[in-house]
């Protein structure tokens, strides 16, 4: 078991796929020489060539689309989206073709691509360079969206997708690349669907995923310290398809939820899992479940209110006590 | 040229139309529903480019695609069962009119958002170079989508890669009901691609043998290694946009030329346009189906009886696909989750991973 940084452990998925697969290459801007905004693609132009890690021009919605293209002829690409706020430009492709070719070829004409997107708030980066938009790929049938919390997941996810005969949207995060963790040595598959327990506890669970994983865990060790509650954490992964039977599973134990998002409330995650609880384990409830969010407003570029805007551990602590009324 | 071809472009113009008018006709009683994009007076561009490719190509079209789809060989029957939405329809009736794959045949679709070709067919292109494959790629699409971005994007990488592909614009003079020359500050399509520095040709969309020319011609550039090429097909489309749209903001008299596949037709296109009533658009004459079959009698390739028997022969086919796709049972909603979760094996990964 070696440790190593989010990047890292992308690089060695990224390698270690191209090296078994002739057909798997990988695509998107700075990628290749430069070796990528996030380090994340870096030496493997030296090792692969330009065949096979490409350098595009900026061009989101067309090189996103020859990567659907070639992924209809049995090619396997990785296409990285410098920022996730750059693939709105990409929408057409990705929702128009990627998500549907499968489907209205009478499921005959297979569509193997992955999408790479760093995503979320960073540092000062400005309303531009900020968005979250889990939401709306998550809206998308016919995609699968999944999003790594660790370098163990970022590995383990992307290894998964590139062997997946589905369109998969992996939403990574600008400010946990350097994020350190433990990844096993010998290679392993995480699962493209469904939630994974990281805390085990008894009064309340605490639902998150990519970078509020983190918020939640740093809360629920303040919540046992200080508060004496127990809260389990559950890392929701996969957006979509989203584990309905996993979300109420946990909250069948607990009988409350918070859930922890990054992005603004409306049309979220958040409001997502609150359907799912609703429908699938209403009675199980002991009160009302909350969410923990981003304000409902661009993202500012002053410090200090960029880091109001978004939600913290403090403010998921708050939630449960609030929910737990202590 | 062989007497063969000649003959085989013919009946795959006369199929094109009997097919069309079949299709327009089950509309008018209500067997298809949704849109319907028809393709008769462009005849001449999908048969004159698709008999110069090779079975190996693939081909990337538009929602105008009946058509090309049935001259690559996919079979009338199921082209029609999928625009009747029928189970044995060749996407199995979840694609529709506008939605034609047929993995078999490489044919790689009808879309219908405007210019999200492009990108498809360069991609496709990239896969066949990057396996060092002979194939190539043709990438059918109207004028009005060159005014995509897509078009200048997909265009720039189709070079800069030089990779195989032939981008072939239909250029019918409209994008949907706006002429031309109200929607393109440069309305001659080919001297866009010279901006990517992509060999472009002109040729009169409206004779299939000076299509066929070019297109061969082209695809042999493309075949020798020269990357993209780019052929602009002038031609019309004697119907509207679809079979929603009557098309009555075109003149009768530029109607009538088109139809009349009349010299002045390009020169009459700046006029003053006014809109013409029903009767007006009551006209007949050679168009590009009539023009062949007459050239080919003229020079002795085929006699009217042959040509007789070639009509026959096609409204046989049409017949029998209408019939067909009439009693074709309709898809259930079990045939719509076995081609949304086909793909959908996530679950037998670690045992199969290829």
């Amino acid at each position: 078991m070696a440790e190593m940084m989010y990047w890292q452990a992308i690089l060695r998925a990224h390698d270690e796929e191209m090296a078994r697969d002739p057909l798997v290459f990988a695509m998107g801007e700075d990628i290749g020489v430069a070796g990528g905004t996030y380090k994340a693609t870096t030496g493997l132009y030296a090792k692969y060539g330009d065949q096979r890690v490409i350098d595009t021009p900026i061009s989101e919605n067309s090189y996103t689309g020859i990567g659907v293209g070639a992924a209809m002829l049995g090619c396997r690409p990785i296409v990285e989206i410098m920022s996730v706020n750059f693939s709105w430009l990409a929408m057409d492709q990705l929702m128009n073709n990627a998500a549907k070719i499968h489907f209205m070829s009478g499921g005959r004409i297979r569509c193997p691509f992955v999408m790479r997107v760093p995503g979320g708030t960073a540092h000062q980066l400005g309303a531009q360079h900020s968005a979250r938009m889990e939401k709306v790929f998550m809206g998308i049938a016919g995609l699968r969206v999944v999003t790594p919390a660790t370098p163990r997941d970022a590995y383990g996810l992307l290894k998964s997708a590139v062997r997946c005969d589905d369109p998969v949207v992996i939403i990574e995060h600008e400010s946990m690349y350097n994020l350190k963790g433990e990844v096993p040595d010998a290679e392993f598959f995480t699962p493209l669907e469904g939630v994974e327990v990281l805390r085990s506890g008894r009064d309340v669970t605490l639902f998150a995923y990519n970078i509020s994983v983190h918020w939640a865990l740093e809360a629920a060790d303040y919540l046992a310290k200080d508060f004496g509650i127990d809260a389990e954490v559950v890392d929701l992964r996969a957006l979509k398809p989203m584990d309905r039977a996993g979300i109420a599973a946990s909250v069948r134990k607990t009988h409350r939820a918070v859930v922890v998002e990054e992005d603004e409330a409306p049309v979220g995650v958040g409001s997502e899992v609150m359907a799912i609880l609703n429908e699938e384990c209403f009675f199980d409830l002991d009160a009302p479940p909350l969410r923990v969010h981003a304000l409902d407003i661009p993202i500012p570029y002053n410090r200090r209110l960029e880091k109001a805007a978004i939600p913290n551990a403090a403010q998921v602590v708050a939630a449960v006590r609030k929910l737990l009324g202590k | 040229m062989d007497r063969s071809v000649m003959a085989a472009m013919l009946r795959d113009m006369l199929l094109a139309r009997a097919f069309e008018e079949q299709a327009a006709q089950e509309y008018a009683q209500g067997n298809v529903a949704g849109f319907l994009h028809l393709y008769p007076g462009e005849e001449a561009v999908a048969v004159g480019v698709l008999h110069a490719a090779e079975p190996g190509d693939y081909v990337v079209s538009t929602y105008r695609e009946h058509v090309h789809a049935i001259v690559r060989g996919v079979p009338p029957r199921q082209v029609m069962a999928e625009i009747f939405g029928k189970k044995d329809g060749i996407s199995g009736g979840m694609g529709g009119s506008m939605h034609l794959f047929d993995r078999e045949r490489r044919f790689l679709g009808g879309y219908a958002i405007v210019g999200e070709t492009f990108p498809i067919a360069v991609g496709a292109a990239y896969a066949v170079a990057y396996r060092k494959l002979p194939e190539a790629v043709i990438c059918f699409f109207g004028d009005g989508a060159v005014n995509q971005g897509t078009f200048h994007e997909s265009l720039n990488m189709a070079a800069l890669w030089k990779l195989p592909v032939l981008f072939v614009c239909e250029n019918n003079h409209y994008q949907i009901g706006t002429e031309i020359h109200r929607h393109s500050a440069m309305v001659e399509v080919h001297k866009r691609a010279c901006a990517y520095g992509i060999p472009a040709e002109k040729v009169d969309g409206m004779d299939v043998l000076t299509v066929h020319g070019a297109a061969r011609r082209a695809l042999e550039r493309v075949r020798a290694g020269d990357g993209p090429q780019f052929l602009e097909c002038e031609t019309y489309r004697y119907r509207g946009h679809s079979m929603a749209d009557p098309g009555s903001y075109r003149p009768a008299v530029e109607v009538n030329a088109f139809v009349a596949n009349d010299p002045i037709a390009a020169a009459i296109h700046h006029a003053e346009p006014h809109y013409p009533s029903a009767e007006e658009l009551q006209c007949v004459g050679p168009d590009c189906v009539h023009r062949f079959t007459e050239h080919c009698c003229a020079e002795g390739h085929l006699d009217p009886a042959a040509v007789e028997q070639l009509r026959q022969e096609v409204g046989a086919i049409v017949q029998d696909a209408a019939a067909f796709a009439r009693q074709s049972p309709a898809p259930e909603m079990v045939d719509v989750q076995a081609a949304f979760l086909r793909n959908r094996r996530f679950e037998t990964l670690m045992e199969d991973p290829q």
